[in-house]
């Protein structure tokens, strides 16, 4: 791939979606948009990438689809998923027993794993959780990967990758050759396009957000717009979970981490410095950092 | 270092156990059968065990039962590592006693994480 092709489908990618990809990405482009050229009859990416420059918005969104779409698990990292049952949702019982309810927002829901992950979690506290309300709101920049969760149908070794076999047992149906999420875990799950640089303010407030393993793709101010948006959303009790390679530290303080819970994080109630929505103003992300 | 065991009639799967068991840093033991396994059992008991479910000479239900009944033989992890994929098939796996399942065909990532899920290995971050 040539370099005016690659620094292109960079700014491409950073404006539509915030993606930041760093100067030596070159393989991940071709891996990912290949296929998707093939897809479109087109012989490689010099191809795709002048048609995108002759204003194809259908392949834009295939390829900012493409290039964000991360591979997931069931019960991912693991650790999280212990944290949200050894802590969060103890706390959350006794907090919320007079309102008796619970909102949780996984960012980037992704295939659905997540979300139905913590939806089996809290299938299993059904004793304690009788008579609440619980919610979870899966979102994703992605209406392919959403389609996906909703089916709530895996591969083999989909199912086999985290989830413990039990829950495998007790929570799906064989369909064929796939694997299905019964419709009572299905149905814990509402789902929702969003984009994340774009105004979120209208999904209401939450006890939990899982936010793993998506800020990472972007850059610093990006972040820490992200992080003042979602602390105003946040319950000042509530938690925030973030990936194993992802910190508030040093970006922002309106998120304070648990120091005996890796990748667990409490709003501050401190003040965001900026809090707008990026998405009306692409330059902001382009020239931020740079 | 801990031990694990692969029990499968065919050498290609044990080959290919082996290779993945051994990058997560076990040692492989190989039988090609439930009682080569029981008398390996018996002079010292792995960590873990990977049990095929069509074995020749003894069933995998004799061997676990009689594994189950050693001294101590309550200790290995047991993961069922099948081509048997139905459901039926997983449950009664559960009843006789197996700690885990393993559809195949698999690969390191899911050794890995059932490994992880019975408390074999650590969760590392992906």
């Amino acid at each position: 791939m040539n370099q005016p092709d690659y620094e292109f489908l960079r700014k491409l990618l950073r404006d539509k979606s915030g993606l930041d990809l760093s100067a030596d990405k070159q393989y991940l482009i071709e891996s990912r948009l290949l296929p998707l050229a093939r897809k479109a009859g087109l012989g490689s990416i010099s191809d795709l990438v002048q048609k995108l420059r002759d204003g194809s918005a259908v392949l834009v969104n295939q390829v900012v689809e493409a290039m964000t779409t991360n591979e997931t698990f069931f019960f991912r990292d693991k650790v999280p998923f212990d944290h949200f049952r050894e802590a969060v949702m103890p706390e959350l019982l006794k907090a919320r027993a007079n309102r008796k309810s619970v909102r949780i927002w996984c960012a980037a829901g992704s295939t659905g794993q997540e979300p139905y992950s913590l939806a089996m979690c809290l299938r299993e506290m059904s004793v304690a959780l009788s008579g609440w309300r619980v919610e979870i709101i899966a979102t994703d920049l992605s209406q392919e990967v959403l389609e996906k969760s909703k089916s709530g149908l895996y591969s083999q070794f989909e199912v086999q990758r985290g989830l413990p076999i039990q829950f495998l047992v007790k929570h799906f149906k064989q369909v064929g050759e796939l694997w299905q999420i019964n419709p009572d875990i299905r149905a814990m799950v509402q789902h929702r396009q969003l984009n994340l640089l774009h105004d979120f303010s209208q999904l209401g407030t939450f006890d939990v957000i899982f936010c793993r393993n998506v800020l990472i793709y972007f850059d610093q101010e990006t972040k820490i717009n992200i992080f003042g948006r979602l602390a105003k959303l946040m319950e000042p009790d509530g938690f925030l979970v973030l990936g194993a390679a992802e910190t508030v530290v040093g970006l922002t303080d309106v998120f304070k981490p648990l120091a005996e819970r890796r990748g667990l994080y409490r709003p501050t109630g401190a003040a965001p410095a900026k809090t707008s929505a990026l998405g009306g103003l692409p330059k902001m992300v382009t020239m931020a950092g740079r | 270092m801990r031990t694990c065991l692969v029990v499968d009639d065919s050498s290609v799967v044990r080959k290919i156990a082996r290779r993945i068991l051994e990058e997560m840093s076990f040692e492989v033991v190989e039988a090609e059968d439930g009682e080569r396994a029981i008398e390996i059992c018996k002079a010292r008991l792995p960590d873990a065990i990977l049990l095929d479910w069509n074995m020749p000479v003894m069933d995998c239900y004799e061997f676990l039962g009689k594994l189950r009944r050693m001294p101590n033989g309550d200790q290995p992890k047991v993961v069922f590592c099948t081509t048997e994929n139905d459901i039926d098939h997983i449950s009664r796996a559960l009843n006789a006693g197996a700690n885990e399942y393993i559809m195949k065909p698999f690969d390191k990532d899911i050794v890995s994480a059932k490994f992880q899920e019975v408390g074999l290995i650590q969760a590392m971050p992906s």
